[in-house]
Protein backbone atom coordinates (compact mmCIF):
# COMPACT_ATOMS: atom_id res chain seq x y z
CA UNK A 1 0.00 0.00 0.00
CA UNK A 2 2.06 3.11 -1.27
CA UNK A 3 -0.09 6.18 -0.84
CA UNK A 4 1.64 10.14 -1.80
CA UNK A 5 0.95 12.43 0.66
CA UNK A 6 1.56 16.19 1.00
CA UNK A 7 1.73 17.13 4.37
CA UNK A 8 2.09 21.03 4.89
CA UNK A 9 2.58 23.20 8.07
CA UNK A 10 3.06 25.88 9.59
CA UNK A 11 5.05 26.51 12.19
CA UNK A 12 4.87 29.39 14.91
CA UNK A 13 7.34 32.53 13.69
CA UNK A 14 9.16 32.17 17.85
CA UNK A 15 10.71 29.24 16.57
CA UNK A 16 14.36 29.35 15.66
CA UNK A 17 15.63 27.50 12.56
CA UNK A 18 16.82 25.29 14.26
CA UNK A 19 13.82 24.66 15.81
CA UNK A 20 12.58 24.23 12.26
CA UNK A 21 15.36 21.80 11.17
CA UNK A 22 14.45 19.64 14.62
CA UNK A 23 10.76 19.38 13.24
CA UNK A 24 11.64 17.86 9.70
CA UNK A 25 14.23 15.61 11.54
CA UNK A 26 11.47 14.69 13.76
CA UNK A 27 9.17 13.88 10.84
CA UNK A 28 11.72 11.85 9.01
CA UNK A 29 12.15 9.82 11.83
CA UNK A 30 8.37 8.80 11.93
CA UNK A 31 8.47 8.18 8.37
CA UNK A 32 11.28 6.06 8.45
CA UNK A 33 10.06 4.09 10.90
CA UNK A 34 7.07 3.12 9.97
CA UNK A 35 8.27 2.02 6.49
CA UNK A 36 7.38 5.07 4.46
CA UNK A 37 10.08 7.10 2.15
CA UNK A 38 10.19 11.10 2.50
CA UNK A 39 10.16 11.99 -1.43
CA UNK A 40 10.55 15.92 -1.39
CA UNK A 41 10.97 18.48 1.57
CA UNK A 42 10.76 22.42 0.84
CA UNK A 43 10.72 24.84 2.90
CA UNK A 44 8.49 28.22 1.82
CA UNK A 45 10.65 29.69 4.61
CA UNK A 46 8.36 32.69 6.29
CA UNK A 47 5.10 34.11 5.08
CA UNK A 48 2.40 36.19 5.94
CA UNK A 49 -0.56 34.70 7.15
CA UNK A 50 -4.22 35.67 5.98
CA UNK A 51 -5.86 35.85 9.02
CA UNK A 52 -4.23 35.88 12.34
CA UNK A 53 -3.68 31.89 14.65
CA UNK A 54 -4.05 32.92 17.89
CA UNK A 55 -2.00 35.89 17.69
CA UNK A 56 0.42 35.07 15.31
CA UNK A 57 0.81 37.05 12.35
CA UNK A 58 3.51 34.93 10.03
CA UNK A 59 4.23 31.71 10.34
CA UNK A 60 7.34 29.76 8.69
CA UNK A 61 5.57 27.15 5.50
CA UNK A 62 7.26 23.52 5.21
CA UNK A 63 6.08 21.29 2.52
CA UNK A 64 6.77 17.16 2.79
CA UNK A 65 5.82 14.77 0.49
CA UNK A 66 5.47 11.43 2.07
CA UNK A 67 5.28 7.86 0.18
CA UNK A 68 3.58 5.62 2.73
CA UNK A 69 0.33 4.03 4.60
CA UNK A 70 -2.19 5.50 6.50
CA UNK A 71 -1.48 4.83 9.67
CA UNK A 72 1.74 6.50 9.34
CA UNK A 73 -0.03 9.76 8.43
CA UNK A 74 -2.33 9.16 11.32
CA UNK A 75 0.52 8.90 13.18
CA UNK A 76 2.52 11.97 12.39
CA UNK A 77 -0.95 13.80 12.15
CA UNK A 78 -1.27 12.97 16.12
CA UNK A 79 2.37 14.05 16.30
CA UNK A 80 1.71 17.13 15.00
CA UNK A 81 -1.33 17.89 16.92
CA UNK A 82 0.58 17.85 20.19
CA UNK A 83 3.73 20.00 19.57
CA UNK A 84 3.07 23.47 20.13
CA UNK A 85 5.54 25.05 17.68
CA UNK A 86 3.00 24.04 14.80
CA UNK A 87 -0.07 26.11 14.64
CA UNK A 88 -1.48 24.89 11.35
CA UNK A 89 -0.84 21.59 9.66
CA UNK A 90 -2.62 20.18 6.45
CA UNK A 91 -2.17 16.61 5.11
CA UNK A 92 -3.87 16.04 1.86
CA UNK A 93 -3.51 12.12 0.10
CA UNK A 94 -2.56 13.11 -3.74
CA UNK A 95 -1.32 10.40 -5.23
CA UNK A 96 -5.16 9.98 -6.86
CA UNK A 97 -5.69 13.01 -8.41
CA UNK A 98 -2.03 13.30 -9.91
CA UNK A 99 -3.30 10.40 -11.88
CA UNK A 100 -6.18 11.92 -12.83
CA UNK A 101 -4.00 15.08 -14.24
CA UNK A 102 -1.46 13.04 -15.65
CA UNK A 103 -4.57 11.26 -17.77
CA UNK A 104 -5.89 13.96 -18.64
CA UNK A 105 -2.40 16.20 -19.82
CA UNK A 106 -1.84 12.48 -22.02
CA UNK A 107 -4.97 12.91 -23.71
CA UNK A 108 -5.06 16.29 -24.52
CA UNK A 109 -1.27 16.64 -25.96
CA UNK A 110 -2.59 12.90 -27.93
CA UNK A 111 -5.76 14.39 -29.76
CA UNK A 112 -3.88 17.31 -30.28
CA UNK A 113 -1.23 15.90 -31.75
CA UNK A 114 -3.59 13.61 -33.74
CA UNK A 115 -5.42 16.52 -34.78
CA UNK A 116 -2.36 18.59 -36.26
CA UNK A 117 -1.17 15.55 -38.20
CA UNK A 118 -4.38 15.12 -39.65
CA UNK A 119 -4.35 19.17 -40.72
CA UNK A 120 -0.87 18.40 -42.44
CA UNK A 121 1.17 19.86 -39.20
CA UNK A 122 3.97 18.50 -37.77
CA UNK A 123 2.96 16.73 -34.25
CA UNK A 124 4.20 18.77 -32.40
CA UNK A 125 4.23 22.91 -32.15
CA UNK A 126 7.15 24.63 -33.80
CA UNK A 127 8.70 27.39 -31.78
CA UNK A 128 7.06 30.86 -33.03
CA UNK A 129 3.87 28.95 -33.63
CA UNK A 130 0.47 29.91 -31.90
CA UNK A 131 -1.22 33.42 -30.37
CA UNK A 132 1.38 35.94 -29.13
CA UNK A 133 1.72 36.38 -25.68
CA UNK A 134 1.13 32.47 -25.03
CA UNK A 135 3.26 31.79 -22.03
CA UNK A 136 6.19 28.93 -22.90
CA UNK A 137 5.19 25.71 -20.72
CA UNK A 138 9.27 26.03 -19.06
CA UNK A 139 8.31 29.09 -17.70
CA UNK A 140 6.46 27.87 -14.58
CA UNK A 141 6.48 30.44 -11.66
CA UNK A 142 3.45 29.72 -9.91
CA UNK A 143 4.71 28.44 -6.95
CA UNK A 144 7.22 31.48 -6.30
CA UNK A 145 5.72 32.78 -3.81
CA UNK A 146 7.55 36.29 -3.25
CA UNK A 147 7.04 39.05 -0.24
CA UNK A 148 4.41 40.84 -3.03
CA UNK A 149 2.22 38.29 -3.33
CA UNK A 150 1.13 38.02 0.33
CA UNK A 151 -1.89 40.04 1.26
CA UNK B 1 -16.84 15.41 -24.95
CA UNK B 2 -13.90 18.09 -26.43
CA UNK B 3 -16.62 20.71 -27.59
CA UNK B 4 -16.85 22.38 -23.93
CA UNK B 5 -16.02 25.49 -25.63
CA UNK B 6 -18.38 25.33 -29.00
CA UNK B 7 -21.23 24.50 -26.69
CA UNK B 8 -22.83 25.37 -23.84
CA UNK B 9 -24.67 28.55 -24.22
CA UNK B 10 -23.95 29.85 -21.02
CA UNK B 11 -22.24 33.16 -21.38
CA UNK B 12 -24.45 35.11 -23.22
CA UNK B 13 -23.02 35.95 -26.49
CA UNK B 14 -24.25 38.85 -28.46
CA UNK B 15 -27.42 38.37 -29.31
CA UNK B 16 -30.05 38.70 -32.64
CA UNK B 17 -29.62 40.77 -35.52
CA UNK B 18 -27.75 44.01 -35.48
CA UNK B 19 -29.93 46.88 -35.57
CA UNK B 20 -29.53 48.83 -39.25
CA UNK B 21 -30.08 52.67 -37.78
CA UNK B 22 -28.28 52.12 -34.89
CA UNK B 23 -31.19 52.23 -32.44
CA UNK B 24 -30.90 50.09 -29.45
CA UNK B 25 -28.21 48.02 -30.58
CA UNK B 26 -27.97 44.96 -28.62
CA UNK B 27 -25.60 45.05 -26.21
CA UNK B 28 -22.72 42.60 -26.65
CA UNK B 29 -21.26 40.89 -23.83
CA UNK B 30 -17.88 39.15 -24.49
CA UNK B 31 -18.54 35.43 -23.79
CA UNK B 32 -17.42 33.91 -20.62
CA UNK B 33 -14.88 30.93 -20.62
CA UNK B 34 -13.33 29.15 -18.40
CA UNK B 35 -9.83 30.02 -17.29
CA UNK B 36 -8.61 26.57 -16.86
CA UNK B 37 -9.87 25.52 -20.02
CA UNK B 38 -8.44 28.05 -22.07
CA UNK B 39 -5.19 27.65 -20.16
CA UNK B 40 -5.32 23.83 -19.85
CA UNK B 41 -4.65 24.12 -16.51
CA UNK B 42 -5.32 20.51 -15.45
CA UNK B 43 -4.58 20.74 -11.30
CA UNK B 44 -5.32 23.70 -9.46
CA UNK B 45 -3.28 23.51 -6.52
CA UNK B 46 -3.90 24.61 -3.31
CA UNK B 47 -0.34 25.97 -2.81
CA UNK B 48 -0.57 28.17 -5.83
CA UNK B 49 -1.59 31.17 -4.38
CA UNK B 50 -1.09 33.14 -7.85
CA UNK B 51 -3.30 31.25 -9.62
CA UNK B 52 -6.14 31.42 -6.55
CA UNK B 53 -6.28 34.81 -5.62
CA UNK B 54 -8.28 35.79 -9.01
CA UNK B 55 -11.09 33.74 -7.27
CA UNK B 56 -11.13 35.80 -4.26
CA UNK B 57 -12.19 39.07 -4.48
CA UNK B 58 -12.26 41.35 -2.01
CA UNK B 59 -15.16 40.17 0.33
CA UNK B 60 -12.65 36.95 0.23
CA UNK B 61 -15.64 34.91 -0.97
CA UNK B 62 -15.30 32.45 -3.52
CA UNK B 63 -16.20 33.85 -6.73
CA UNK B 64 -18.92 32.41 -8.17
CA UNK B 65 -19.33 30.30 -11.42
CA UNK B 66 -21.89 33.28 -12.82
CA UNK B 67 -19.37 36.16 -12.58
CA UNK B 68 -16.01 34.24 -13.49
CA UNK B 69 -17.26 32.02 -16.32
CA UNK B 70 -15.47 28.76 -14.82
CA UNK B 71 -16.79 25.26 -15.88
CA UNK B 72 -18.86 23.51 -13.32
CA UNK B 73 -15.96 20.86 -13.24
CA UNK B 74 -12.98 23.71 -12.75
CA UNK B 75 -15.18 25.23 -9.85
CA UNK B 76 -15.65 22.59 -8.17
CA UNK B 77 -12.09 21.48 -7.90
CA UNK B 78 -10.94 25.34 -7.49
CA UNK B 79 -13.58 24.86 -4.60
CA UNK B 80 -11.41 22.67 -2.40
CA UNK B 81 -7.93 24.23 -4.13
CA UNK B 82 -9.28 27.36 -2.25
CA UNK B 83 -10.63 25.79 1.24
CA UNK B 84 -7.36 24.23 1.25
CA UNK B 85 -5.62 27.18 0.74
CA UNK B 86 -7.91 28.54 3.26
CA UNK B 87 -6.94 26.35 6.29
CA UNK B 88 -3.35 26.72 5.90
CA UNK B 89 -3.48 30.93 6.11
CA UNK B 90 -2.62 31.11 2.57
CA UNK B 91 -5.88 33.14 1.34
CA UNK B 92 -8.56 34.81 3.92
CA UNK B 93 -12.03 33.33 5.19
CA UNK B 94 -13.17 36.98 5.52
CA UNK B 95 -11.92 40.19 4.89
CA UNK B 96 -11.23 42.29 8.56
Amino acid sequence: MNRKYELVYVVSPEATDEQVAELHTQVESIVQRLNGTLEKSENWGRRKLAYEIGRHKEGTYVLEVILGGGELMKEIDRRLKVSDLIIRHLIVRVDEEQGVVERTRARRTETSRRRRVARGLPADRQPGEGQRGEPDDDRDDRFDMGVEDIR
Amino acid sequence: MNGRKSSGGRGKAAAGQQGKDGQRRPMFRRRKVCKFCSDKIDDINYKDVKLLMPFVPERAKILPRRISGTCALHQRKLRTALMRARQLALIPYTAE
